[in-house]
């Protein structure tokens, strides 16, 4: 079996994202396990601005740059076109941003899944609105200075795995950069299952999280292991898998890197560690097998 | 074969004869029993194709573009807040170049709320780059469903085919639904030349410089142009094939009419009556009906309305700090005549409020006696 590595990049070189983009770097891993026998939806964000000017693209895939609001009803569209048209060797990716996924496309997203539309929709989670300068979103994580939240996020993030999980549809996982064959699996996953297939998936993004271009892989990791982001999937809304045991490092290892978090309080680091914990239980506990079903395994 | 139909019903046989597969819809009044019966032949398999039931309007014309743009006929109906909210995607459609065909019922825009006809909520979508039709009845919108994909698989322009709320869309009358083989014949399946290639990737919708925009924009105005005249070649195959044909006006006992009338949509069949009226007594008063309204046949009104001396525009809808629109894009369309008619803007009918033969006459009359220009609409509030 070829490995999603091995197969070639569908995002070329000469794009216009930052150095040290997490979303490029996102994009690339997606594509390249997504492979050619894809048509995929962008939306305004910073993946028109890696999708270059025309007549330029980086995209090596039929690619449309829809709307703000639309990305999983644009995909939608075009899966079942292929349908109608029996061409059902082609899948259709949808990506979208935390501002198009968790608020201004939330119920366009809804809907589809709600359909069970047969695409696999990529959120670039990188927690805020980075392409307009970095405004605050329903992504964006408690405390986070941003340009429209400039004392701190006054607000947690919004849990859009269990917005989804509550849907029940077939397949919903996080993913994140720094754990690229794990993110790669999942796409090659979710390529094998009908229906609407949701990946979250977390991007370091140096302009906006106020960091060292360098590091964004680093940052990746470090959200998994402080369990800021832990990486799981669900399976119809109620099968939830752990992928990765964290090594619950101090969650100071993962603010103290980020500029965006610099002005943060001892209390605010204290309450952001007790969210953490706190969801980090609630997951482990939807993760386990109920004792009914072992006692009929 | 003719059936007893209502216009909503006659508007879902059209789409069902034109064999579009692919429909994305979300509940309106009045616009529903659209929905509800290509649904129910989707799921009964009449309809070979899927329905998706979006969760908005919006919704529903992004799945439509993005299958046209991926090589299906599309269809979607709507209404009043539906097309408002529909707004962004209209013009997305447009520049996308995707020939989707759309029905609007034409019902007010709140607040306050009601359901009643008023054409403002499809008018009000005039710049963004839609063919567009209003309809005096069932037939007429069921033929011009049919009509429109024709024209808009040759420009790659999407269309929308307007029929009044409640007078048009729920009113039965005895419609002929066409055969499907001669509707086969008619229409052509849709051949895109701007569709995904998996073989070849594309990138649909770049970001362009100022220029390009500019270029872009004129080669769709040119196409908007060439709907004129495609849509009176269309019109002339489908009166062959059907026997059946519009025009994109018509004009009605105009030829030695000291007054001319002009209507879109349903009032136009009151008018047909009131001017039979008007002709028993002696009065010279003729029609012109309005049928397409984007492109706006400016040379085919001209010619019509040569040498009329006083018109009177009756507008179903209102440009708030203007007037009647069919009277604004009117009195563009005459301002370098040679004649220099006269025209009166009356505002009848809106919210559905009712136009007889009688308000008709009335004012037909009143112009009748008028001498001096009037700016100002004149409200019809009876
Ligand atoms: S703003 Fe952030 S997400 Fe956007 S291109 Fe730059 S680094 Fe990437």
């Amino acid at each position: 079996m070829i490995q999603p590595e091995q197969q070639p990049n569908l995002l070329r070189s000469g794009h216009a994202a930052c150095a040290g983009c997490g979303l490029a770097i996102g994009m690339k891993l997606v594509l390249q396990a997504m492979g050619p026998r894809t048509i995929a939806v962008i939306v305004p964000s910073c993946e028109g601005a890696i999708g270059g000017v025309y007549p330029y693209t980086s995209y090596g895939v039929p690619t449309i740059h829809s709307a703000f609001e639309i990305a999983a009803p644009t995909a939608a569209g075009i899966a079942n076109a292929l349908k109608i048209q029996g061409r059902d060797d082609i899948q259709v990716l949808a990506f979208a941003g935390d501002g198009g996924t968790f608020d201004i496309g939330l119920a366009s997203l809804s809907g589809a899944t709600k359909n069970n539309e047969d695409i696999i929709y990529v959120c670039l989670d990188n927690e805020a609105y980075m392409n307009t300068g970095i405004q605050v979103s329903s992504a964006t994580p408690s405390y986070a200075w941003t340009g429209t939240t400039p004392e701190g996020n006054p607000r947690r993030k919004k849990n859009i795995m269990e917005i989804m999980a509550a849907h029940y549809n077939p397949y919903s996982a996080t993913a994140t950069i720094g754990f690229p064959r794990d993110l790669q699996q999942k796409i090659t996953k979710a390529k094998n299952i009908r229906g609407t297939k949701f990946i979250h998936l977390l991007v370091p993004c140096p302009t906006g999280w106020r960091t060292p271009s360098d590091i964004s892989p680093e940052l990746s990791i470090l959200a998994v292991e402080t369990k800021v982001f832990p990486l799981y999937e669900v399976e119809d809304g109620k099968r939830y898998t752990i992928n990765y045991e964290p090594r619950h490092l101090p969650i100071q290892e993962y603010l103290v890197k980020q500029g965006r978090f610099r002005h943060l309080k001892e209390e605010q680091i204290r309450k952001i560690q007790r969210d953490v914990d706190e969801e980090w239980e609630k997951l482990k506990q939807r993760a386990r097998p109920s004792p009914k079903t072992r006692a009929f395994s | 074969m003719k059936d007893f139909l209502t216009g909503n019903h006659a508007v879902a046989h059209a789409v069902k004869l034109c064999r579009t597969p692919l429909i994305a819809a979300y509940p309106i009044t009045p616009q529903t029993a659209i929905y509800e019966k290509l649904s129910e032949w989707e799921a009964s398999g009449v309809l070979k194709g899927i329905m998706m039931r979006t969760e908005s309007e919006h919704s529903a014309m992004a799945s439509c573009i993005a299958a046209s743009l991926t090589g299906v006929r599309t269809f979607t109906a709507t209404s009043s807040q539906g097309i408002a909210l529909m707004h962004e995607m209209l013009h997305f459609a447009a520049g996308c170049r995707a020939p989707v065909v759309m029905a609007n019922v034409n019902r007010l825009l709140a607040a306050p709320w009601g359901f009643w006809a008023d054409q403002l909520d499809s008018l009000s979508q005039r710049d963004t780059g839609w063919i567009q039709f209003y309809c005096e009845n069932g037939q007429e919108a069921l033929d011009t469903v049919i009509q429109s994909y024709k024209i808009a698989e040759q420009v790659y322009l999407p269309a929308m085919v307007s029929l009044e709320a409640f007078f048009v869309s729920h009113f039965m009358e005895p419609v002929d639904i066409p055969e499907q083989e001669q509707v086969d014949r008619f229409l052509p399946p849709l051949d895109l030349p701007h569709k995904f290639d998996i073989d070849k990737p594309g990138f649909f919708v770049p970001v362009v410089s100022s220029e390009l925009y500019r270029k872009y924009k004129h080669m769709a105005q040119e196409s908007m142009d060439s709907v004129k005249e495609i849509a009176v070649k269309v019109d002339q195959e489908f009166k062959e094939e059907f026997g059946r044909g519009y025009g994109m006006i018509e004009s009605v006992a105009l030829e030695d009419a000291e007054v001319a009338l002009v209507t879109a949509g349903s009032i136009t069949s009151t008018a047909r009556l009131a001017i039979k009226n008007l002709r028993k007594q002696g009065n010279k008063v003729g029609l012109l009906k309005v049928r397409l309204f984007r492109p706006f046949p400016v040379e085919a009104i001209q010619v019509a309305l040569k040498g009329k001396k006083k018109i009177a525009i009756i507008d179903r809808n209102l440009s708030l700090g203007s007037g009647g629109i069919f009277c604004q894009e009117l009195r563009a369309t005459l301002i370098h005549s040679p004649d220099h008619p006269l025209t009166y803007s009356y505002i009848a009918g809106i919210g559905g409020t009712d136009v007889t033969p009688e308000v008709i006459q009335k004012i037909a009359m009143e112009v009748m006696s008028r001498t001096e220009p009037v700016d100002k609409p004149m409200w019809v509030m009876e």
